[in-house]
This record gives C-alpha cells, sequence and structure tokens, in this order.
C-alpha cells in the first residue's frame, strides 16, 4: 500500500520552504517530489530596477547565510563584464569574509543536524563556536550577519590591521573545538550506524544530477570554483579540496567537517598578505559599466553560485539572472532519498544543507481510503531522534557516555 | 490586570513563523535559544505548534503565496496571542517593497502588537523587544 507524506511548505527551523511530497510503501520511501515558491520575494525582478551599487545590498538578502557568496559572484559578473581588475587587498579582504562565512555556516548545518538526529548537545555546543565568528562579524563590518563587504571594483571598507591578532587569535581559538567534533563525530558509534550507508548519493549519480558543492565532493567529484576557476585570493594561497568516496550524510558530513580546516588555513593567509599589503588601495572607483554581458561564480558553502548580469550601458542591469546551489542540489534527492525509511528522511533531505525548511506541517495521506493524518515538524523530527535512542540502546551506548561528553 | 495576560506574564511560548525572509531573521531568533543568549531563563520557549504558542515571532515580508497561510495560523493561535513584526521586512516590507510577489509587511495581514527594526535584530534586541511587549500587559 502506497501512502503520499507531503512535507512542507513552513518549518520553523530553517531557510526558504519548500514542500517535499513523499511516496511511501510502508516505511519505505519509493518517490519523492520537490515544490518550490514559497519564499518567491522576485528579486531578478527588482535588481533590474536598482543600480548597480545598489545591487550589492539587495542580493545580500537572497539568503542571510550564504551572504557573502551572492555579492561575490554578483561582482565578479559586473567586474566580467567592463573589464575591472580589483586590487590585491581587496582580493584577501574577500577570501576571509568568504571563508569567515563558510565556517559559520558549517557549524550551523552541524548544529541542525545533530538537532536532527536527537544529538541536542551537538547543536547547542556548535552553535556556541558559531558565537565567536558572529562577533568577529560585528568587530570587522559593523553586523553580524549582511556584511556588506564586498562592492563592484574591491570591499566596501577596509580591514584595519590593527584588527589583525584578534581575528587570529578568534580563529584559532575555533581550532581545538574542531578538532574535538570531527574526533567525536568520526569514532562515535552511534552516528556510524546512523549516518554510515543512509542517503547515498553514488558518484555517477552525483554527475547525472549535476549538483555541487560538499554534496558533490563528498561522492568523490572534485569540483570547486575556488579551484577550478580561481578568483579573490584563491590561488594566492596554499589549501587542498577537500573529498570523500562513500557519498553517503556521513561523507557529507565528514567534508563539512574538514573544509572548516581549510577555511582556517585560507583565512591565515589571507591574514599574511593583508599584513604585506597595509596601506594599499582597497578599492578601484568604478565610473560606469559598459553594455556587454558577464558571468560571475563563487563557491559558497553550499556549492557553486551563479549569477549572470547583461547591461546596455546605464545604471541599472538589463537583465540579472541568479543561480543558488540548492536548486541544483534538490533533484539529487530523486536518487539518495528513494529506498531510505522515512526516519532517515530527514537527515537525508537536510544533508544537502539545504533550506529545507519545510517540515512544519506534514500529512500523511492514505491514498487506498483518503484519510488524513497530520503530522507536526517535531513528528519527523522525533521519527529520527528515536531511531538514534534504539541504536544506542542497541549499542550499550547511553547518552550520558556519548563521546561528546568524553572528551572534557 | 486581566488573569489571561497575567498568566502570560511568566512564561509565555513563542512560535517562528518565517514567511519569505532572507533566513538571517529566522537564525538570529533560534540563535536566541544558544547558551550564549539563551532565553529559556525568561521562560520563553520555543514551541512546534501555533496553537500552543502566546507570542509570533515574525519574520520576512509576506509573499503572495504565504499570505493567505499567515492569516490562517494567526486564525489557529489561541488568544490572547501577541504578533512581533521582526526585521525591516516584516516591519514595513523592506528592500522588497514593491516587488510583484510580495503581499505586504505583517500589519497588512494580522494586527500586530510590536516591532523590532533592524537587518537583522540583534538576539539582544529581539529579547529587548519581546520583554518590552511582555511589560505593557495589562
Amino acid at each position: 500500500m502506497k501512502t503520499v507524506i507531503p512535507i512542507g511548505p513552513y518549518h520553523p527551523l530553517q531557510e526558504e520552504p519548500e514542500l517535499f511530497y513523499l511516496t511511501l510503501d510502508g516505511e519505505t520511501v519509493v518517490d519523492v517530489d520537490v515544490r518550490l515558491g514559497y519564499n518567491h520575494r522576485g528579486i531578478e525582478k527588482i535588481a533590474e530596477s536598482k543600480t548597480w551599487d545598489q545591487i550589492t545590498f539587495l542580493i545580500e538578502r537572497i539568503c542571510g547565510i550564504c551572504s557573502t557568496s551572492h555579492p561575490i559572484a554578483y561582482c565578479n559578473a559586473v567586474e566580467d563584464c567592463a573589464g575591472i581588475e580589483i586590487p590585491e587587498r581587496a582580493k584577501y579582504i574577500r577570501s576571509i569574509i568568504g571563508e569567515l562565512e563558510r565556517i559559520h555556516s558549517h557549524l550551523l548545518w552541524l548544529g541542525l543536524a545533530g538537532h536532527f538526529l536527537g544529538y541536542n548537545t551537538l547543536f547547542m555546543w556548535a552553535w556556541k563556536w558559531r558565537e565567536p565568528v558572529l562577533d568577529l562579524f560585528e568587530q570587522t563590518t559593523g553586523n553580524r550577519n549582511h556584511y556588506a563587504m564586498i562592492k563592484i571594483g574591491g570591499a566596501r571598507r577596509d580591514i584595519k590591521n590593527e584588527d589583525i591578532p584578534a581575528i587570529r587569535k578568534c580563529v584559532d581559538s575555533l581550532v581545538a573545538p574542531l578538532e574535538m567534533i570531527t574526533k567525536a563525530a568520526i569514532d562515535d558509534p552511534v552516528l556510524h550506524a546512523r549516518l554510515k550507508g543512509v542517503g547515498v548519493l553514488k558518484k555517477e549519480d552525483a554527475i547525472k544530477y549535476c549538483v555541487v558543492g560538499p554534496t558533490a565532493r563528498a561522492s568523490g567529484v572534485a569540483i570547486d570554483v575556488r579551484k577550478d576557476e580561481p578568483h579573490a585570493a584563491y590561488d594566492m594561497v596554499e589549501w587542498n579540496v577537500i573529498t570523500q568516496e562513500s557519498g553517503d550524510v556521513f561523507a557529507k558530513a565528514v567534508v563539512r567537517l574538514l573544509e572548516m580546516f581549510e577555511s582556517i588555513k585560507i583565512i591565515q593567509q589571507c591574514l599574511d598578505g593583508l599584513e604585506k599589503t597595509k596601506g594599499a588601495e582597497f578599492c578601484v572607483e568604478v565610473e560606469n559599466i559598459p553594455p556587454g554581458d558577464g558571468i560571475g561564480r563563487y563557491e559558497a558553502p553550499r556549492g557553486e553560485t551563479y549569477h549572470y548580469v547583461r547591461s546596455d550601458g546605464t545604471n541599472c542591469p538589463v537583465r540579472h539572472k541568479i543561480r543558488a546551489p540548492t536548486y541544483v542540489n534538490l533533484p539529487s534527492f530523486k536518487a539518495s532519498c528513494i529506498g531510505q525509511t522515512i526516519s532517515d528522511v530527514a537527515i537525508t533531505l537536510a544533508s544537502i544543507d539545504p533550506c529545507y525548511c519545510c517540515t512544519e506541517r506534514t500529512a500523511i495521506i492514505d491514498s487506498k481510503n483518503g484519510k488524513k493524518e497530520h503530522l507536526g515538524e517535531k513528528e519527523l523530527i522525533r521519527l529520527s531522534q528515536e531511531k538514534t535512542q534504539k541504536i544506542r540502546k542497541k549499542l550499550g551506548n547511553q547518552e550520558g557516555q556519548s563521546p561528546f561528553f568524553l572528551e572534557k | 490586570m486581566k488573569l489571561k495576560t497575567w498568566g502570560l506574564k511568566k512564561s509565555i511560548w513563542v512560535f517562528h513563523v518565517s514567511s519569505g525572509a532572507c533566513n538571517n531573521c529566522d537564525i538570529e531568533v533560534l540563535d536566541c535559544l544558544t547558551p550564549k543568549f539563551d532565553i529559556e531563563r525568561f521562560g520563553m520557549v520555543l514551541v512546534g505548534s501555533v496553537r500552543h504558542a502566546d507570542v509570533l515571532l515574525c519574520c520576512g515580508a509576506i509573499t503572495r503565496q504565504s499570505a493567505p497561510r499567515i492569516k490562517r495560523l494567526y486564525e489557529q493561535a489561541a488568544k490572547p496571542c501577541f504578533v512581533v513584526a521582526i526585521g525591516g521586512c516584516a516591519c514595513s516590507g523592506g528592500i522588497f517593497k514593491g516587488s510583484y510577489s510580495i503581499a505586504g509587511p505583517y500589519d497588512k495581514i494580522i494586527p500586530v502588537h510590536a516591532y523590532i527594526p533592524g537587518c537583522p535584530p540583534k538576539p539582544e534586541a529581539i529579547i529587548a523587544g519581546v520583554v518590552k511587549l511582555l511589560s505593557t500587559l495589562k
């Protein structure tokens, strides 16, 4: 007997609302469908009515978490169109802000993933370590989110050299907790049982569905815009693209955990660069944008962000096209969710770090008699958390003995 | 003071509504729960159902698709129920004002009792706003 479960469109925990229809056979998912458009604000159209400089503020507000990735991609596009070369100091500033954002975004995901699995300790800890990063943003840019640091032609404001020791200290202080959490996650038997072999996206499927970002890298596809099409300071510093082969949720978590260390490496080297370029200019004057078009890409925490702009020589773009990473990653659920049990769906959907914002209202519809049963977002998370409890009991691992507690 | 509002003062349960936000206000609302801010010390708990809620924390300009759903959410909440508009978009439409897919800020759709401006407001501002709302209850 098949049942259809719509998940969404509203959920109090996450980003943009989306609506999923899960078709179930018993407890196994046989099909998944996605509906979008609940969070549609018409940003591409608004962009056509704003000036080139105003648009950087508008597109920051596409997503609060990728609020530097979009402006960097947009400025790359405009600079591609107008043939602008940005100063070296601006390149370092862009990379530092971009990588700090990656750290805070991955920590945010880690916390939510922990919550879905019933590891609320992980949720609280990951978000606790995210706070120093936000404080750093407030110190250097003036705001905890929406930093407004990126401008066509460079950076809107400088990072003061007096601030560098504080940034360095804060970033260094993150290494120890990140190492602890990485070790705890990689060695934890419950997380192994809960995440390994769950939501597998094979390498062929990853290529077939054209996924991007950590979702692709966890399936062994080594794509990263920062390496493939270097911009900002990414070709001036040493770092590695992290890949995993297995493609399951565990691999996706490991990719994100290890990427944070690479981000820290990039930030440290960029800070050296800032020290070297002390007093240099950080923004070039842009007079006007000539007619033509330009493409800009940036590796956002969730994957490749793509911006296209077309100019007719006036102070507004004629067309501004945006493609965000989650939109590209969503169809891969067809490969990763099918065959899973309903209690594994919460974490599988969350594993691409989507705007999986949607399980506020879940209705189970029995396709035979059309009977409706309404479940809240809590129900789905409860199912997921109950499964973790069961595995814990089986392994004789009580909550009090979890490695998260042992470490300290 | 009426018994109903007196009962509200000590421990309010909040429900989080997002209707076309950029997600930053939502993250800041969640941030209030985490160890640094910890709103539970004021007796505030984030609940999963609007039927349990005393206060709706609303983020984002309302899109056309979400407008009827927001109205329904408000109708489902047990009264007295207070609405707090968080962030520039919820207060006035913010940067998305004038878009074809925006139905309006919150006060066009449902009654709003407190406004917390900012893009996004800091968690301290959100806590201060809700506490201020509570102190005006009669």
